[in-house]
């Protein structure tokens, strides 16, 4: 037994494994050099009647033998495996660009989701999302408000009462009722968002609904300037409506601000408007019973649909009170 | 309000180089906004002259009557043209649009053959040069207002800008060009002339008796002057200069005594009315209507009074309704000479409450109740005197004047608040100057200020600061975030709403949200009765279609799927959250505290009990297959199961443990419904719709709904987690036959209690109906696990024994043997 022996029997091996092309021929091959009846099998077993020190060396080039051709084994089947897979696995192939969405598409109504968007942007800002009910006091919505009985906002025509007409109880004309709440049961300071259903007495058509939905602000702390409320409708207009929007304020009238302002922002080439805005009346504070030489506060708001409508091109507003789902689908979960 | 430029330059410097947008933007700065700017005449092209009409032929073989008309246009020849209107006679003075002349919409005159002649030109209306809407006729004129053959472009003042401006409740003044021009004025920085000023020297001699005047109610009126007129020669015309400016402003030139009425009113602010002063009998009085019933208003309507009415009365009967409108039995005439003409400051509420009740918004009362300058009573009565007396024979009899003007009240403030809440430094010295500006008088050492006569809303010192940042501009406003709040979040419950919502929406149903009125007939079909019928009815519905508040969401979503299958949807699932307002309680009348003043804390308390609960619910409407139908092939209808498992998912949601029953409740199937019950309440209903339903809406069959009541949900406990048992589980299969009466929920409540604390888990996992005689089979795999220990097969089976045993006990259930 000569080195030289198993160094032809590796090298047979070797040969052999490589020339195996599936593995049923490297089955056979691996019976015939690394088997039972292999020859460096049949010589390892006449390794006991040696001499120790002929076993030692013997031993040692045996084993070695061994090892390369167990690797050239492995090398050789982990090459025919890797051929069986990908052969086999492409026959499996499948048109994977066949139509598989079989469940039902949802998504949110496109009001929650901006609801949600504008909830969440004052909310890192601080403010918490204060609700009230729909059905609402004529006081809370009204008076408080400073918007006398005379006022022609409190008209039939404006305004959904709820009968007995003694109750004043009316369907709210804004969440500013949501604002009066608030000032009666906290304490300054004050930093709310009031988001929420609305209701006017107008036909629905392209662009108004009897029912609707506003997002107000309030903010009543102490040194709040006319300033901080331009400061938070120009961060409230950019997350809105993109970095380039510009706002506009204009002397407006409202009965519960003084100053009052119209809030305009230019957007897609033009100005339009999106809300009201102002200093709250200090009339309104004392109502609610907030020191007026210690506190003033700023209260903003503007209409949900409208804001939905231009930032999103939406030119019919059936579209979004209709509930079609081919409408509401587009929107996804706001995401 | 309009406002043309040409009009408020006879009281504002506006030097040419001024451009119409300029002056616009001047108005919005200061917070007028301009809605439109007029430009008219700038699709107008002459050549447009003054003619006289000198002969008329009537073509009468046409369908409509047509006119051959011969003009003098100034020109050496008679021009003829064909004329489709009637209302002119020959002697009339016209406008004609000569060839070459183009009109607004871009229309050109020409000589052109019709009706077999040939028509140079054509006699205009007003619409047709774009300077009113009137239309029945043509533009007629006296000789005494136009020269044969002028330009009529130039007679008609037809080039000039006309601004509609929005005016804020609050500047009633500017419902006037007298304030319009001093908002363009003080905007601008340009020299402003009140026409006051030329007023208030005017004397009238006193020639006769005149009609008195009286305010009975005192609230209702500060100050009346009644100036009494006669020898009016009613053929008198309004000249044409005025019933251009009127027609400008958007109204239609009467008679000349309505038109100085009008045109006194729009010049400055003040409504006046004048009555035939030979239909007054006796006096003039304010006071209210009391048992008055019946009142004709000129526009020929008989309205029923309410006591409250504020009424002009003589001393006989009613003439006016204050502030509003006349009255048909004492209006101006074609025969009237003698004139009694009517100034007063009313009380604004008054005049909004005549406007209201009886549905008349007119250019007097949109005045009125917007707070008139007290001072303007004199002075634009005089100016009507003056007027008349100038454009006709009418003569001054005598002035009455009742009561006196009541002024707005001198205010102290502290110019320092207007810098503070601004935020930015305003220098006294330009807080003064400013007031100044817009008409107050202004005590710089002690800070009074006496606003104008024309400003009954400058009250207090926030009033003011408006003032001063209108006139600054809020341009100059800074851009300044305020201090933040450490932190805020949503609320547990908004919280959970919007989980719910997400969670139903990325589950494959559409979000919709519906309006939330309904009807009784609705309910009726529903099936709810009682309590969960009850609901407030709207005084004023949108339509007698839906004069009611919803008391549930699901007959919304029903409205929403048909109109949702009539547009072609077949397989659907949506959802809507929202209120419901089912009448709990009672309405009280309102309590109506003070303001100004908290309100004590048991009338804060009363006034929030007195809004009754509105529960917050959420709903869903599953319709048609489960899935889209593709290639893979069919899918399943939606059944009742499906409903109840989103019942069941948006309480697991919420982190909450029910019990479920079968429950007989509208609007569900009453053999199909599940009522899930947490805390001992029921909080959700779910399964399939009534068939009486699903008929009555053309639902496909067997749709299915479910409801939850959100807001009675408790909200979640804080979890504190058992420790994960890490043993090896043993699992024991059970079959049972019980009764089909007895339901999968008793025998797994049975099941779960004989088994003991080892059972870490229990689920049904076949369910056989075909068994006959009455009895199903259900089969149950239990698992059990101990903390410690592996369990030994003994141990089990005595567990399983025990679970069955209860079974048996309390469900009659029969172990099945194979």
């Amino acid at each position: 037994m000569r080195q030289e022996d198993v160094s032809q029997w590796v090298k047979d091996a070797h040969i052999a494994f490589s020339a195996a092309n599936d593995m049923d021929s490297l089955k056979t091959a691996r019976l015939a050099h690394a088997g039972d009846k292999a020859p460096i099998s049949l010589a390892s077993r006449t390794l006991g009647s040696l001499s120790p020190e002929e076993k030692a060396s013997f031993g040692k080039i045996i084993g070695d033998g061994k090892a390369a051709i167990a690797l050239a084994l492995a090398q050789a089947t982990q090459k025919l495996e890797a051929e069986r897979d990908k052969k086999v696995l492409l026959e499996e192939v499948v048109d994977i660009t066949l139509p598989v969405n079989r469940r039902h598409r949802g998504g949110l109504h496109p009001i929650s989701i901006i609801k949600n968007e504008v909830s969440d942007f004052f909310i890192e800002q601080g403010y918490a999302v204060a609700e009230g009910p729909e059905l609402e006091s004529g006081w809370l919505n009204f008076d408080a408000l400073n918007i006398p009985a005379d006022h022609p906002a409190r008209t039939m025509q404006d305004t959904f009462f709820v009968e007995p007409v003694e109750s004043g109880m009316v369907l709210r004309t804004h969440t500013s009722p949501v604002q009066i709440r608030t000032m009666l049961t906290q304490t300054p300071p004050i930093y709310v968002i009031c988001p929420g259903r609305t209701f006017r007495a107008d036909e629905l058509d392209a662009t108004h609904s009897p029912v609707f939905h506003q997002v107000e602000g309030l903010v009543v702390d102490k040194g709040i300037t006319m300033a901080h409320l331009k400061g938070t409708l120009d961060n409230f207009a950019r997350h809105m409506f993109g970095p380039d929007v510009t706002t506009r304020l204009r002397p407006s009238f409202f009965p519960f601000t003084e100053p009052s302002a119209e809030v305009d922002i230019f957007f897609n080439n033009r100005w339009i408007e999106w809300g009201g805005c102002g200093m709250v009346n200090p009339k309104v504070l004392q109502t609610c019973g907030i020191d007026t030489d210690v506190y003033s506060g700023f209260a903003f708001g503007m209409g949900l649909e409208r804001t939905l409508m231009v930032r999103h091109g939406i030119t019919d507003m059936h579209d979004i009170v209709e509930g079609d789902l081919r409408f509401t689908r587009q929107f996804g979960v706001g995401l | 309000m309009r406002a043309p430029l040409s009009w408020i330059k006879e009281f504002v410097d506006i030097p040419n180089s001024v451009t119409a947008d300029q002056v616009s933007d001047g108005l919005i700065r200061v917070g007028f906004e301009v809605e439109e700017i007029i430009y008219q005449g700038s699709d107008l092209t002459g050549p447009l002259k003054f003619a006289k009409v000198l002969s008329i032929e009537e073509l009468t073989e046409h369908k409509k009557p047509i006119r051959y008309v011969g003009l003098d246009c100034g020109e050496k020849e008679t021009r003829y043209v064909i004329c489709g209107a009637t209302n002119f006679a020959v002697g009339d003075m016209i406008v004609a649009a000569l060839p070459g002349a183009v009109l607004p919409g871009n229309f050109a005159i020409g000589a052109r053959e019709t009706y077999g002649k040939t028509s140079n030109g054509m006699i205009c209306s007003a619409r047709e040069l774009g300077i009113s809407d009137e239309h029945a006729g043509i533009m007629v004129f006296s000789e005494s207002d136009a020269k044969i053959g002028a330009d009529a472009i130039e007679g008609l003042q037809i080039n000039d800008v006309i601004f509609d401006v929005a005016v804020n409740p609050d500047r009633g003044y500017a419902l006037s060009i007298r304030g319009i021009a001093r908002e363009v004025a003080g905007s601008l920085d340009l020299t402003y002339t009140d026409p006051v000023d030329s007023l208030r020297s005017l004397k009238f001699e006193e020639t006769g008796k005149g009609v008195t005047a009286k305010i009975e109610d005192t609230s209702a009126a500060s100050v009346f002057y009644l100036r009494t007129m006669s020898q009016f020669d009613p053929k008198a015309t309004t000249p044409l200069w005025m019933r251009r400016r009127i027609e400008k402003m958007g109204m239609r030139s009467i008679s000349l005594v309505v038109d100085v009425t009008n045109y006194v009113m729009l010049e400055l602010g003040q409504p006046l009315h004048a009555f035939d002063k030979s239909k007054i009998k006796g006096g003039l009085t304010i006071k209210r209507a009391g048992k008055a019933q019946k009142f004709v208003t000129l526009d020929g309507q008989e309205r029923s009074l309410d006591a409250d009415d504020l009424m002009v009365w003589d001393d006989d009967q009613p003439l006016a309704l204050a502030g509003t409108m006349g009255g048909l039995s004492s209006e101006i005439t074609q025969s009237t000479t003698d004139i009694a003409l009517e100034a007063v400051r009313f009380d604004p509420v008054s005049i909004a409450k005549n406007s209201r009740r009886h549905k008349i918004s007119s250019e007097a009362s949109r005045r009125l109740e917007r707070s008139v300058d007290p001072s303007l009573a004199e002075f634009a009565s005089a100016r009507f005197v003056q007027l008349l007396t100038a454009n006709s024979s009418a003569v001054h009899v005598a002035t009455v004047v009742a009561g006196e003007p009541l002024y707005p009240p001198v205010v102290k403030i502290d110019p320092t608040y207007i810098s503070k809440i601004l935020g930015f430094e305003v220098a006294n010295a330009d807080v003064a100057r400013i007031l100044r500006q817009v008409g107050c008088d202004v005590d710089e050492k002690t800070w009074a200020i006496d606003p104008p006569s024309w400003r009954a809303d400058l009250l207090g010192v926030a009033d003011f600061t408006e003032e001063v940042a209108r006139m600054i501009g809020y341009d100059k406003i800074p851009s300044i975030l305020p201090p933040r709040p450490l932190h805020a979040s949503l609320t547990p419950t908004q919280k959970r709403r919007r989980a719910v919502a997400t969670m139903l929406a990325s589950r494959g149903l559409a979000e919709v949200q519906t309006f939330p009125f309904t009807n009784q007939e609705t309910i009726d079909a529903m099936g709810f009765v009682d309590e969960r019928a009850a609901t407030y009815a709207i005084a004023n519905p949108m339509s007698e279609e839906f004069p009611l508040m919803r008391v549930h969401l699901v007959p919304g979503l029903i409205e929403v799927a048909q109109r949702n299958i009539s547009r072609g949807a077949k397989d659907f699932a949506i959802f809507e959250m929202g209120s419901i307002f089912r009448s709990s309680q009672k309405l009280t009348p309102a309590v109506s505290p003070e303001l100004s003043m908290r309100p004590s804390q048991r009338i804060i308390d009363e006034i929030f009990a007195s809004v009754p609960p509105q529960a917050y619910h959420v709903a869903g409407l599953l319709v048609g297959k489960v899935e889209n139908e593709n290639w893979q092939g069919k899918a399943r209808a939606y059944t009742w199961h499906d409903a109840i498992e989103y019942a069941q998912d948006i309480l697991a949601l919420c982190n909450l443990e029910w019990n479920v029953k079968r429950s007989d409740f509208a609007p569900w199937h009453p053999g199909r419904c599940a009522e899930l019950i947490v805390d001992g309440k029921a909080v959700a209903h779910a399964g399939e719709l009534h068939p009486r339903v699903i008929a009555k809406y053309g639902l496909p069959e067997r749709s299915v709904a479910f409801a939850v009541g959100l807001s009675t949900l408790p909200d979640s406990s804080l979890v504190h987690p058992t420790r994960v048992g890490t043993m090896p589980a043993a699992l024991q299969d059970v079959a049972l036959i019980v009764d089909e009466k007895v339901t999968a929920s008793q025998v797994q409540a049975a099941l779960t209690e004989g088994a003991g604390d080892l059972l870490e888990s229990i689920s049904l996992f076949d369910r056989y109906d075909k068994i006959g005689e009455g009895k199903i089979s259900l089969a149950f795999t239990l698992v059990f696990r101990a903390p410690d220990r592996t369990l030994t097969g003994d141990e089990v089976s005595a567990m399983r024994e025990a679970a069955t045993a209860v079974a048996a006990k309390k469900c009659g259930a029969v172990v099945r043997t194979a």
